[in-house]
């Protein structure tokens, strides 16, 4: 390796020794023991082994990188492939025992990510004019942007027959049926935050209202799901026209704060008003929807013809999964239309115009408070909606079900598509949502790879996946050409 | 009048813990403008590795009681102020002139990331350890009997958290360190024109902040004899409350913040309900940010065009 007018060896082992330093610091308390409840008491386990074997594979990762870095890609890319494709047909195959499981999986990780990694350095080596991994992330929104008039269809016309597929089970559709709630949340909390430019960490908090909202009504007047279902949205557009008001004159983080300080507090108070909300043992025996007023029921009662009956079906529980789906993705398209739609009216418009620049915006006569407060009552009404949908689906809610973290993962829908791609939504619902659906069995792990992937993707593009921020009005005329029209003045 | 004076006592000691985390929260928002949604967490890993800390100094059979305080209190300093360091360098640093919702929403999974792992690697049960300092002065007994005790663990927690506040402080006015850190505040480009270490001033900030977040940590352990891996979210939300109500970015500001807080939440319960002692809190933050945004020592912040 003298040959290369790069750091030395030397140098290099120094590096990743400094990092597989630093690691093994990090890791020594946490990993290097286990604190063991035994019989009233705790006792210490010890993992020096796997501590010492995670501390290797780091200061092994970093090596490679930095060769990889310094023009010895091709080596890198075979070591570190040969390695990865080694080990999952080991893993699959079980040739060799697997002593840590979890710790096997992350070096493949590992060695997958350097592998591919030395790849790009190559394909960028082999290119001439130079490209970082984010122009390829830049080009490939772009791509999907001027595919999104037929991506977006076609998306469509796909969950209109998911259901009807033949390989379309009940668990498949419940997948959908989750997905598509996360979209259509998503798209909700797309006006606030994609939109209107406003920070909004206690989005579950509309979500909860509009759950509630729809269990009280249902329980206590025992309206049916389409009468509840406007009554519901009001009620969470007046939550946030009331939390709206007084706070959104703060800017940026102060906002997301207080919207998160509102979000538990709802779930505090539905946790300790017994009276109304039956605290922390949920409300349960929630309505079912009907397909036009005919149930869902293998033995309906005399006189009322269910759904199975009427098409003369036998009886399956999935016909009530079914209508649910389709439910939903009404309701999750209606939004979108209405984003779409809305966007193009003068309210719209000004959302985005004071996302820009709000000073400016005040110049020019724009109310900021105002516009604000419609933007946050229409995304409020859409997370009622949904609550809405969400309590009939399960029929039974509990606080549990609105905690921040729930905040969070749609916030990281909306993020990580690209704030304001309608697209991105769904794009990041399903890598998000669905994905770790899929791996259910690794319950344990979920939680820990969806924080990593939100600090991954942020780090890696800051703007989203499919971020494509484009004004939504050109001058008459003038046919938008991505990269200038965006820096055309707008006038 | 004794229940007041009871109540005043387990107020400060609870601000006392709120406060140090505090200090995390403003040093962080002063130099990068950024809420460092993972501190919390950081806290709770203090609490974790304070545990551990028990549980070796009892095997080694080291349990004379100061020594033993003074290891965990250094030991989950160093160990968690790696993990303050190592939070800014994977998560934040590389988004330093990002847009202001990228660093936020890498915090936010930053914090999704150690629960979990915390969770992972150590189970979702509490952890619980005996008392290490029990029994306490009695200050005075009212006629229907209720008397004022002063434990000598809140007095410990009080004490300590006096001293490191005051170094700190000190640490901050008149070193060399505490110099470079007032300056990447005021001007982080000028500073560095200057010739001052940004990107080593930031990491020591959050080292400073973890390591004040780990004596929260330790303290929360010995003082509720328990902790679990989801205790960080919530104190965190209150420590930052604290911060905001302070005036964040100022040091005197988070601790006196912290203080109320603890002061506030102890009354509520007391007075009032339990149930609602968060409420409480959340609604005292939204209220201080709609009437006084710069908080109670903050400075106004101008807006530029």
């Amino acid at each position: 390796m003298t040959g290369h007018a790069g750091p030395s060896l030397k140098e290099n082992l120094k590096d990743a020794g400094a990092m597989a330093l630093a690691s093994a610091a990090l890791a020594l308390p946490l990993v290097g023991f286990l604190t063991v409840d035994r019989a009233q008491t705790i006792v210490l386990e010890y993992r020096f082994g796997e501590l010492l074997y995670a501390v290797a594979v780091i200061f092994v990762g970093r090596l490679l990188l930095l060769l990889a870095n310094q023009g010895h890609s091709p080596a890198v890319l075979v070591a570190t492939g040969a390695f990865s494709v080694l080990w999952a047909a080991n893993a699959f195959l079980g040739i060799v025992a697997i002593t840590w499981p979890a710790l096997g999986w992350l070096t493949w990780i590992v060695f997958s990510v350097i592998a591919l990694r030395a790849w790009f350095f190559m394909y960028q080596a082999g290119r001439r004019v130079k490209q970082d991994a984010s122009d390829v992330a830049e080009r490939a929104g772009t791509v999907i942007y001027r595919l999104g008039k037929y991506l977006g269809p076609a998306l469509a016309a796909f969950a209109l027959v998911m259901p009807l597929m033949p390989f379309a089970d009940q668990r498949m559709v419940d997948l959908g049926i989750l997905v598509l709630t996360y979209i259509m949340l998503g798209w909700g909390l797309n006006v606030v935050v994609g939109l209107a430019g406003l920070l909004d960490l206690g989005y579950v908090a509309f979500y909860a209202v509009g759950a509630y909202s729809y269990a009280i009504i249902s329980l206590n007047w025992g309206l049916n799901f389409w009468e509840t279902l406007p009554l519901a949205g009001a009620m969470a557009a007046t939550f946030g026209i009331l939390l709206g008001f007084p706070v959104l004159r703060l800017r940026g983080d102060y906002l997301a704060i207080v919207t998160l300080g509102f979000g538990e507090m709802i779930r505090l108070i539905l946790l300790n008003w017994d009276e109304l909300t039956n605290g922390p043992k949920g409300m349960g025996g929630i309505a079912r929807p009907s397909f036009f007023g005919m149930p869902f029921t293998a033995a309906p009662p005399e006189g009322v013809t269910a759904v199975h009956q009427f098409f003369g079906l036998n009886f399956a529980p999935i016909h009530r999964v079914i209508w649910l789906y389709y439910i939903i993705l009404a309701m999750a398209l209606l939004t979108n239309w209405f984003t779409l739609r809305i966007r193009q009216l003068p309210i719209g418009r000004a959302w985005e115009a004071l996302r820009e620049d709000e000073i400016a915006c005040r110049a020019l006569g724009i109310n900021p408070t105002n516009t604000k407060l419609t933007a946050f009552a229409i995304g409020a009404m859409f997370g009622g909606f949904a609550g809405s949908f969400f309590a009939t689906r399960q029929g039974f809610i509990s606080p549990e079900s609105f905690n921040f973290l729930e905040s969070a993962i749609i916030l990281a829908v909306v993020v990580l598509g690209g704030m304001g791609s309608q697209i991105g939504v769904v794009v990041a619902s399903v890598v998000l949502i669905g994905g770790p659906e899929w791996f259910r069995d690794l319950e344990a792990y979920r939680m820990v790879a969806f924080g990593a992937l939100m600090v991954a993707i942020m780090v890696w593009r800051p703007q989203g996946l499919l971020a494509h921020r484009e004004p939504t009005i050109h001058l008459r005329g003038r046919q938008p050409a991505p990269a200038v029209a965006a820096r055309a003045p707008a006038r | 009048m004794e229940y007041f004076l009871q109540q005043l006592i387990n107020g400060v000691t609870l601000g006392a813990i709120f406060g140090l985390i505090a200090i995390g929260y403003t040093m962080v928002y002063g130099i990068l403008g950024m809420v460092n949604f993972a501190h919390g967490d950081v806290f709770m890993i203090g609490g974790f590795v304070a545990v551990i800390t028990f549980l070796i100094l009892g095997v080694l059979g080291l349990t004379w009681v100061p020594f033993a305080l003074l290891c965990m209190l250094l030991i989950a300093m160093v160990f968690t102020g790696v993990h303050g360091w190592a939070v800014e360098r994977i998560g934040y640093r590389a988004l330093r002139n990002s847009n202001r919702l990228a660093p936020l929403i890498s915090a936010i999974g930053m914090s999704i990331f150690l629960q979990n792992y915390v969770q992972l690697l150590q189970g979702a049960r509490n952890k619980a350890i005996p008392p290490m300092i029990s029994g306490g002065v009695e200050l005075m007994t009212s006629p229907t009997g209720f008397t004022v005790k002063f434990g000598y663990m809140q007095m410990v927690i009080i004490a300590v958290t006096t001293v490191l506040m005051v170094g700190f402080s000190l640490l901050i006015a008149r070193t060399s360190m505490g110099r470079q850190q007032r300056a990447c505040e005021q001007d982080m480009r000028m500073a560095r024109l200057l010739g001052v270490d940004v990107d080593r001033t930031i990491s020591l900030t959050f080292i400073m902040g973890a390591a004040l977040a780990a004596v929260a940590g330790m303290i929360w352990l010995l003082y509720y004899g328990i902790i679990d891996f989801y205790v960080g979210f919530l104190a965190g939300i209150k420590a930052f409350t604290a911060a905001v109500l302070g005036g964040i970015g100022s040091l005197p500001g988070a601790m006196l913040g912290g203080l109320l807080i603890g002061l506030i939440e102890v009354f509520w319960s007391a007075y009032f309900s339990v149930e609602y002692k968060d409420v409480a809190a959340f609604a005292i933050l939204v209220l201080v940010l709609i009437f006084r945004p710069t908080g109670l020592l903050g400075q106004p912040d101008i807006e530029k065009v």
